[in-house]
């Protein structure tokens, strides 16, 4: 046996460049350049915003995606992460000790502490269990802290949260962080770093294994690896990068309140990276994009955005599980596969489908939303007057909804037919 | 005194009020391995439905066609939502639920409106049942209590004593085996969900008109049913019963004690004015619940009465 020839499975130096070192120049490249196109405050604000919930998002798939634990309370880490850098915020101000030389720039660092710290003792007694059991503690760990968060006003401020300022401190790299531009420059670094950090996470030893345990937590411990000393590491970084997020958050809102820590950002961040999709790296990142965008603009144009989110989750859950990540690449395989033709014309058909069945659950919430209130509103896309005794709305309704079944019906039954 | 027995009374109300809620999810559960955690979503459809049928016809007709339609519903939700989800895995079924309350939260504000609906309690159950240390007890929570021994005897001697009950408990345990003596197992997996959709819709009917009608009661209700089924040990109905009456108790008791931590622990120097110190065991029942399941998933992982570990 000692002709074998080994064939070197290991990526090629130009491979390595293409997947690993080229996405980040991208991703610097954009970050860099968005400030120069002289962008308006409110881009600033979503941008701001989506910059938090990407790195909250990409910490919460450590756990879901990679490590295959579903949490109920991940906003606790993010929540007590962000509160110990805004009281951190307010030592600066004070210049207690040696808090006076420390720049509020680098305040993430301080949230990442308190983010791993909290996970290190929450984590302690919740990762020894996975699946279910975990799911439910971190609920009940999740309604305990916020329950306690009303009782101890000195750390968490009650009602009104802690606040801080930013401006005081140390300044780092000619900001004052004053500014909505300079803001723009902590936060683009952070999550930069914050991106660049896990996913480097995910390329150590601990990151692997973290998969490992997810898929077999049996066999790692064949070979010799404790699962649940695997989990709970996993679960303090996780923890810490979500603290990240919040320090991202002190910083930009300078303040903080009880809410930051209760069920609806836990169960926003788990929506988030599940659409985005949990089996890529890029999935919640996307996921981060796209719900913070709807969070803020869909809310301006109507008061059933929850529903259409709750909608899109549900679509995702039931016929997409991949995520919007799935649905990306699996058009880009699809696209580059030899039958292009028939996969595009399948695909397109779908499209339509769904785009269709959209316009028609449009036209249905929307004129109920308006009925139910009763204030004599009426919905008026494109100049047409859709209003709920109007015989017109229920007829473009139906034949949407019909029409979009049926086409995704026919789309589907081609694939049947050809697979 | 007065408290204690108040507290007693109202304990056991709303522990058996509880248990009308848990056992259905404890059913759900121990029979697909599926948290559902759009369970209190279908009891605030009970609450809505009875609202709706006793302004067009009485409570009476509600408290029987109410719970019905709940279940009709929960059996639609299963045949067309989570049996298309089940192939993608147990994570795929919770989040599937998850969203699913969303979505009913959200359908609710629309057809019913974002505040509360007037239902009321019906007039022939509002009077004072007895007296106790001069403070009267509603006849509607005897009420309560009555249904819902009702409904855990109906429960028991279903599944304990007919030949339906046999076949659901053996798909609980040997679905396929069940399935190749030649029952249809996906229908009695919709039934039974169904029927666990019935009963959180009959708790709805029956606590809708003490507590309040509105869109957030399904937040409110639902982590403390959780606790309820983990407590009591997954898939054990026993375990259900007594978790709900602990809990029931626990969280009503707790109400009445007006010490704080300071007079309890005072010996070992713990100040009235201190942060801790001025916690009182009143304003802690809201979190009891979550404290117990936490140090039951700790210490005891199965449950109370639970046989298999979580």
């Amino acid at each position: 046996m000692t002709d074998t020839t080994v064939q070197d499975l290991a990526p090629s130096s130009a491979q390595k460049f293409r997947q690993r070192t080229l996405p980040f120049l991208i991703l610097a490249a954009i970050l860099v350049a968005i400030p120069m196109t002289g962008p308006s405050r409110t881009f600033y604000t979503i941008a701001h915003q989506m910059g938090i919930n990407v790195v909250f998002a990409l910490s919460y798939n450590m756990i879901l995606g990679k490590g295959g634990l579903l949490s109920f309370g991940h906003a606790v880490y993010f929540g007590l992460g962000g509160y110990l850098a805004v009281h951190a915020m307010g030592w600066i101000e004070e210049e207690a000790g040696l808090w006076g030389a420390f720049p509020v720039f680098f305040l993430p660092i301080v949230g990442f502490a308190g983010g791993a710290l909290a996970g290190a003792i929450i984590g302690w007694p919740s990762t020894r269990k996975a699946g279910t059991t975990f799911a439910m503690i971190s609920l009940g760990v999740a309604e305990l802290i916020f329950a306690a968060a009303f009782m101890f006003d000195s750390f968490f401020g009650g009602e009104q949260g802690i606040s801080g300022d930013r401006m005081n401190g140390t300044q780092m790299f000619g900001l004052s962080l004053g500014p909505i531009d300079d803001v723009y420059w902590f936060i683009a670094f952070w999550m930069f770093v914050g991106i660049l950090g896990m996913w480097a996470f995910t390329r150590t030893p601990l990151g692997r294994l973290s998969e490992a345990t997810r898929d077999n937590a049996q066999r790692v411990q064949f070979i010799g690896y404790n699962p649940q000393k695997v989990r709970y590491l996993v679960f303090i970084f996780a923890g810490g990068f979500a603290g990240l997020a919040g320090g991202m958050a002190a910083v930009n809102y300078e303040i903080f309140t009880p809410d930051a820590l209760s069920l609806v950002p836990s169960g926003f961040v788990l929506i988030m990276a599940y659409v985005g999709g949990i089996a890529y790296f890029v999935g919640p990142i996307m996921g981060a994009i796209l719900l913070t965008y709807m969070q803020s603009m869909l809310s301006d144009f109507t008061e059933a955005w929850l529903l259409y989110l709750g909608m899109l989750f549900i679509v995702i859950v039931m016929f997409a599980p991949r995520g919007l990540a799935g649905i990306v690449f699996g058009f880009l395989d699809g696209f580059r596969s030899d039958d292009r033709g028939a996969f595009l014309k399948s695909w397109f058909t779908t499209l339509a489908g769904g785009f269709l069945m959209l316009i028609g659950l449009i036209i249905l919430v929307e004129v109920s939303v308006r009925w139910s209130n009763g204030y004599g509103e009426v919905y008026e896309p494109f100049g047409m007057h859709l209003s709920h005794t109007n015989p017109l709305t229920w007829i473009l309704f139906l034949v949407a909804t019909v029409a979009g079944i049926a086409l995704t019906y026919f789309a589907n039954r081609d694939k049947e037919g050809a697979a | 005194m007065e408290t204690l027995v108040f507290g007693l009374l109202n304990g056991v109300s709303y522990g058996l009020l509880l248990f009308m809620l848990s056992s259905g999810l404890t059913l759900i559960f121990s029979m697909m391995g599926v948290l559902n955690f759009a369970h209190a979503s279908f009891y605030m459809l009970g609450a809505y439905f009875a609202f709706t049928l006793s302004g067009i016809s009485s409570f009476w007709i509600a408290l029987f066609i109410a719970p019905v339609l709940v279940g009709l519903v929960g059996a639609v939700v299963e045949r067309y939502g989570l049996r298309k989800v089940h192939a993608n895995g147990h994570v795929a079924e919770l989040l599937f639920t998850f969203g699913l309350a969303y979505l009913i939260e959200e359908v609710v504000k629309i057809v019913y409106g974002k505040t509360a609906v007037d239902y009321k309690i019906p007039d022939l159950l509002n009077f004072a049942a007895f007296q106790v240390y001069g403070a009267s007890f509603p006849a509607y929570r005897l009420f309560i209590i009555v249904i819902a021994v009702g409904m855990l005897i109906g429960l028991w001697y279903l599944l304990k004593r007919t030949r339906a009950g046999l076949i659901i408990q053996a798909a609980l345990t040997h679905p396929h085996m069940v399935g190749h003596l030649g029952h249809n197992v996906p229908l009695i997996f919709m039934m039974v969900f169904g029927i666990g959709c019935a009963l959180a819709g009959l708790a709805g009917v029956m606590a809708g008109n003490i507590f309040v009608t509105d869109p957030a009661m399904a937040v409110q209700m639902g982590p403390i049913v959780f606790v309820v089924v983990v407590v009591g040990g997954i898939g054990s109905l026993e375990g259900a019963f007594v978790a709900s009456l602990v809990i029931g108790l626990l969280q009503n008791l707790a109400v009445g004690i007006n010490a704080s931590f300071a007079d309890i622990f005072g010996f070992i120097g713990l100040s009235e004015l201190s942060e801790v110190g001025r916690i009182s065991i009143s304003s802690l029942a809201p979190v009891l619940p979550f404290l117990l399941l936490v140090l039951i998933l700790i210490f005891r992982p199965q449950g109370l009465m639970g046989e298999k570990e979580l």
